[in-house]
């Protein structure tokens, strides 16, 4: 990685290009539930990315002799659209594509309790549909989410974020060009609840203190997303219940009593020449 | 030291501390040393020295003795191959599927059951090694004709039906329909008219939106009664 540090990516005051201090998050927003075919589906959006996950499952897998006999297989499809990037991405699955599939699909194996379905699969779609820098990372907080969602049971949430090494600095969620004129990334999938580690990569150069720090700086930008996981995976039924709430209470009226019950074994077709008048009287 | 760090109905996620010391826990709790941890979205449940997390969504599985509402997807010569809505596709023996003893020469499976057929039936043994084995020979078991059939979350299906049956038989009563409901959480629904029984999908939906809401049975009342 010749001539890194000569592209300034961090001022004099320690402000990065967009703004950010050096162990700052870009802005996340996640939501919940947004497609409703899936059994668990959430929605990321961590400053310019979108990522869209989808769980299905726990299903039957085709071919079978792929199932395992105790445990149920997670698999994962990390795909980024071919609009998501500046340059038109093939969308033919990538190599990269695939790797990130499989770190993801293991992270989540970690933490899944796999055990209660056997012989089944758990798909996990994601879908990134803009992208600048740290998808992985986004992706799996969203995957996690996902699979919450669909009522998998889990020993915990992963939240995950990417910190890396710009002149010679440790920062915390890195952005496209920080990725890409950086000297060094580390992509981390953390769980705050278990206090383990179920992703991490490295690429560039670290010191042993870099990196530590880098790891540092990784757990506390993941617990960070933590608190917005579990606001997001809470709001969609807390708002209902609030809904609920307001909503002025009606004096209960007396129940109508309602006579073709005893009709009802007769004959179920032959009777809409007595139904029509009741109903005008009704309404 | 016993105690529960979170209240009674309150909403959990995944790895939420629950309670510390020693209690008796269900579905959807862990233990790791001491604390006992949520592994779902799901509403927690206190009940003295028991405590567990009740899903608000999640696939159906199996038990053995559960009524289910299954649909044929394979005919087999002396089996059906079911789909019920949960990981595994039910098997049905022609054994289990009339009161007479089944003739492979004699009689076609295709006359008893066929593709597409929706039936009402029971799990009658599950286990993780082998899918799920059902029977249709008991009293008020087997096909089911005419009416509509609705899918809702397999957790919600107890709401429902309500203590003892009271939610469900009064949507029966108001609605004036028959309402068949699978413990997989596929409803039947069959009434004289398309309004009585489009009324009764439509509670039934809101039921399920509102599953974790108190005073559930007294809106639907108010709801049905007020459309009347």
């Amino acid at each position: 990685m010749a001539g890194d540090g000569i592209v300034q990516l961090i001022d004099e005051k320690g402000k990065r290009l967009d703004g950010r201090s050096v162990d700052e998050l870009r802005p996340i927003e996640i939501k919940i539930g947004v497609i409703e075919n899936a059994d668990g589906s959430a929605e990321i959006r961590m400053g310019k990315n979108i990522i869209i996950a989808a769980v299905y499952g726990p299903r039957e897998l085709h071919p079978k002799h792929r199932a395992l006999p105790n445990e149920a297989l997670i698999q994962c499809f990390y795909r980024m659209s071919t609009f998501s990037v500046n340059d038109r991405k093939s969308p033919a699955p990538s190599r990269r594509e695939k790797e990130i599939s499989m770190v993801i699909s293991s992270a989540l194996t970690s933490v899944v309790l796999t055990e209660k379905f056997p012989r089944t699969t758990i798909d996990v779609y994601l879908q990134v549909l803009q992208a600048d820098g740290g998808t992985r990372c986004a992706s799996l907080t969203a995957a996690s989410v996902a699979l919450a969602d669909a009522g998998v049971p889990m020993r915990g949430l992963i939240s995950s974020v990417a910190t890396g090494l710009v002149n010679d600095k440790v920062i915390l969620d890195l952005y496209d060009i920080e990725d890409q004129k950086g000297s060094g990334d580390v992509p981390i999938g953390y769980s705050p609840i278990l206090d383990e580690v179920s992703l991490i990569q490295l690429d560039g150069v670290f010191t042993v203190d870099q990196f530590v720090e880098a790891l540092n700086l990784g757990v506390k930008g993941a617990n960070e997303i933590y608190e917005i996981q579990k606001k997001a995976l809470k709001q969609k039924y807390t708002s209902i219940r609030a809904e609920v709430a307001v909503e002025p209470k009606v004096e209960p009226k007396e129940e109508p009593k309602i006579e073709p019950k005893v009709e009802s074994k007769v004959e179920p077709k032959e009777e809409p020449k007595e139904e029509p008048p009741k109903k005008e009287q009704s309404e | 030291m016993s105690k529960i760090v979170v209240e009674n109905h309150e909403i959990v996620i995944p790895g939420d501390l629950i309670a510390e010391g020693e209690y008796r826990y269900g579905e959807g709790v862990v233990k790791r040393g001491k604390e006992y941890y949520s592994t779902l979205v799901g509403l927690f449940q206190d009940k003295g020295d028991f405590i567990q997390v009740k899903a608000l969504k999640g696939k159906y599985i199996p038990r053995p003795g559960d009524l289910v509402i299954g649909k044929i997807i394979e005919v087999g010569l002396t089996s059906w191959i079911v789909n019920i809505g949960a990981p595994y596709s039910a098997i049905l023996i022609a054994n289990n599927a009339t009161e007479k003893r089944f003739d492979p020469v004699k009689d076609d499976t295709r006359r008893i059951f066929d593709v597409g057929d929706i039936i009402l039936t029971k799990i009658a043994s599950f286990d993780r090694t082998r899918d799920p084995s059902i029977l249709t020979n008991e009293r008020g078991l087997g096909k089911l004709r005419g009416g509509r059939l609705i899918e809702i979350e397999a957790a919600h299906i107890p709401r429902v039906i309500g203590k003892k049956g009271t939610m469900i038989n009064m949507v029966k009563r108001l609605t004036r329909t028959q309402i068949i409901t699978g413990q997989n959480g596929r409803i039947w629904v069959q009434g004289k008219k398309v309004e009585d029984e489009l009324k009764a999908i439509e509670v039934i939906r809101k039921i399920e939106l509102e599953a974790h809401t108190q005073g559930l049975t007294d809106r639907i009342r108010d709801m049905l009664s007020n459309s009347q």
